[in-house]
């Protein structure tokens, strides 16, 4: 069956590069809109103040992380309900492929996508952004990684569960982007009242954003097990319950 | 038909519901290696889901179904390695190209494949080697899936409404195409609800309406047993020929337009016995034709209402 992942894989990485729309937006516009970004906060003309300079040290990166792996998620989501409306998945299936091989080419077809988008993104900081050249990028990579899978499955869920295509988008959405605000990205989760910071204990964004941070700041792994230890949690728990409810059509 | 020893499919007491919704009930049949079996009714008489439980796609709620030998539901990825299966308003991915597809289906299966580029030019796709799945036509896109189902070299191949929505050229392309793979020596289970293909194209047909099993046989044994009604319709001035036509044993009804007749009766000596009375009165004809009754008479017939209804 590894014959069939690589081989379908290698398909959708090309389909997907066929839509010219859907590769420029998922890999090059969050690209430019951070370099836009930089560009206007960093250019005034004094220096930054000190909050900006913090958030585009330490914030920036870990958000533009976040926003990554959101999009992957939703545009996979959206693209197994494509496949789903379209009786792609239902042809998919009279063959000896198995659904779990379907969505492992997915997931690695956006982790790639993700992985080059990070690097675009890294190398756009190195050059526009005052970035200190001691970030353990390897280390942010897989964490960024590790992070994205998390919540892909999740993605699997709600691709699981909704049935078209209109929808998917903004379930995914609707779903992913208001977890960010209760993830301590922007606000501490110590500030916040005790039935929030319950709720941020719950969503995996929060360990996310803390997973993220630590390790775009030098911490190492072992200081952020816990973190790595929900993420795998959710990612086991989610497969699993996407296997069971998955939908052919 | 004779009778293979062995049924590449047996269908036994088949029901499958969708909430209240009986989709298919008590559905039996077998399907004889080395022939063309037609599931022949209207739309939503049941036809998909019978075919989807034998593939091994739904689950029944009732009943057997052994497919090659196998339980299709329990053995679904061994059997899928031994049939073709071409599906009802299926899609590939809309920027995948004609040999891509190929190639991706040849390698999901562990036997060795036929060669995929060989079945292309076989179904004349050569040409369109690289074009986009979704710049196909309608016809085009038929015959890549049939070429998807023929890849792995299957012992069986499911067809469902595989010329729906061609025009009547692609469609006598795709027909002969069928007759290939029973050519090829393998077992062929389709479904249509076009009469004139079951009629033409199958070997035995199942009638299947309100998700049951009315009849099942050879096009021509249908006909003879459900229809043996002939009718014979000619064009004479002579003014005596009514009366001739009506003292004829076997006629049953005689109508008449001006100097058109429709003759009906039964039975395969109604027909010599009105060209008898012709050459016997000496009765001139202008036109003289015989209709025989056919597939969809037989379906209006046992339905009481045309297919297209």
């Amino acid at each position: 069956m590894l014959r069939g992942l690589l081989q379908l894989t290698w398909l959708e990485i090309k389909i997907f590069l066929r839509e010219p729309l859907g590769a420029l937006g998922t890999i090059f516009m969050p690209v430019v809109v951070f370099v836009m970004l930089g560009r206007v906060m960093g250019r005034g003309p004094s220096a930054p103040p000190a909050r900006v300079a913090e958030f585009l040290q330490s914030g920036l990166p870990v958000m533009a992380s976040v926003f990554i792996a959101i999009s992957a998620v939703v545009s996979l989501t959206t693209i197994i309900s494509i496949y789903r409306e379209g009786g792609i998945l239902k042809r998919l299936r009279a063959t000896p492929l198995r659904p779990q091989t379907i969505l492992s080419a997915h997931v690695l077809v956006k982790l790639l996508f993700t992985v080059i988008t990070l690097a675009l993104f890294i190398l756009a900081g190195r050059r526009f952004y005052p970035m200190g050249g001691d970030v353990p990028v390897l280390s942010f990579a897989i964490a960024v990684l590790v992070s994205t899978m998390s919540i892909l499955s999740m993605g699997f869920v709600i691709a699981s569960l909704v049935r078209t295509a209109r929808f998917a988008q903004p379930v995914g959405a609707l779903i992913f982007y208001p977890m960010i605000a209760f993830s301590g990205l922007f606000a501490p989760i110590e500030a916040m009242p005790p039935a929030l910071q319950f709720i941020a204990r719950l969503l995996p964004m929060t360990y996310i954003v803390s997973l993220l941070r630590g390790i775009w700041g030098g911490a190492q792994w072992s200081a952020h097990l816990g973190d790595l230890a929900a993420l795998t949690l959710i990612a086991v728990a989610c497969t699993a319950v996407s296997a069971r409810v998955f939908k052919w059509e | 038909m004779s009778t293979s020893p062995r049924p590449a499919v047996s269908v036994a007491g088949v029901r499958k519901a969708y909430g209240k919704t009986v989709a298919v009930d008590d559905v039996s049949f077998e399907v004889h290696e080395g022939e063309i079996f037609g599931l022949i009714g209207p739309n939503g008489a049941g036809k998909t889901t019978t075919l989807e439980c034998v593939e091994g796609l739904r689950k029944p709620d009732r009943g057997t179904i052994t497919v090659l030998g196998l339980d299709p539901f329990r053995d679904v990825y061994r059997l899928q390695e031994r049939v073709g299966v071409q599906l009802q308003q299926a899609h590939l991915q809309k920027r995948i190209k004609v040999w891509e597809a190929a190639h991706l289906w040849a390698s999901l299966y562990r036997k060795p494949a036929s060669d995929a580029d060989r079945l292309l030019e076989q179904l004349g796709l050569a040409d369109k080697r690289n074009a986009w799945f979704m710049t196909l036509s309608g016809g085009q896109q038929q015959r890549l899936f049939i070429a998807l189902a023929l890849v792995n070299d299957p012992e069986l191949v499911f067809l469902d409404e595989l010329t729906t929505g061609l025009d009547p050229q692609a469609r006598r392309a795709i027909w002969e195409l069928v007759r290939g793979i029973r050519a090829r020596g393998k077992t062929v289970f389709m479904t249509t609800h076009l009469m004139e293909e079951a009629e033409r194209l199958c070997d035995r047909v199942a009638i299947i309406e309100h998700g049951r099993i009315i009849d099942i046989d050879t096009p021509q044994r249908l006909v003879d047993r459900h229809c043996p009604e002939r009718t014979v319709v000619l064009i004479t001035d002579d003014p005596l020929a009514e009366e001739r036509f009506r003292a004829l044993p076997r006629v049953e009804a005689v109508t008449r337009a001006e100097a058109r007749f429709t003759i009906r009766g039964r039975g395969d000596d109604f027909v010599s016995e009105v060209i008898q009375c012709l050459a016997e009165h000496q009765v001139r004809v202008r036109d003289f034709r015989t209709e025989l009754p056919s597939l969809e008479d037989v379906f209006l017939k046992l339905t009481g209402h045309s297919i297209r209804d």
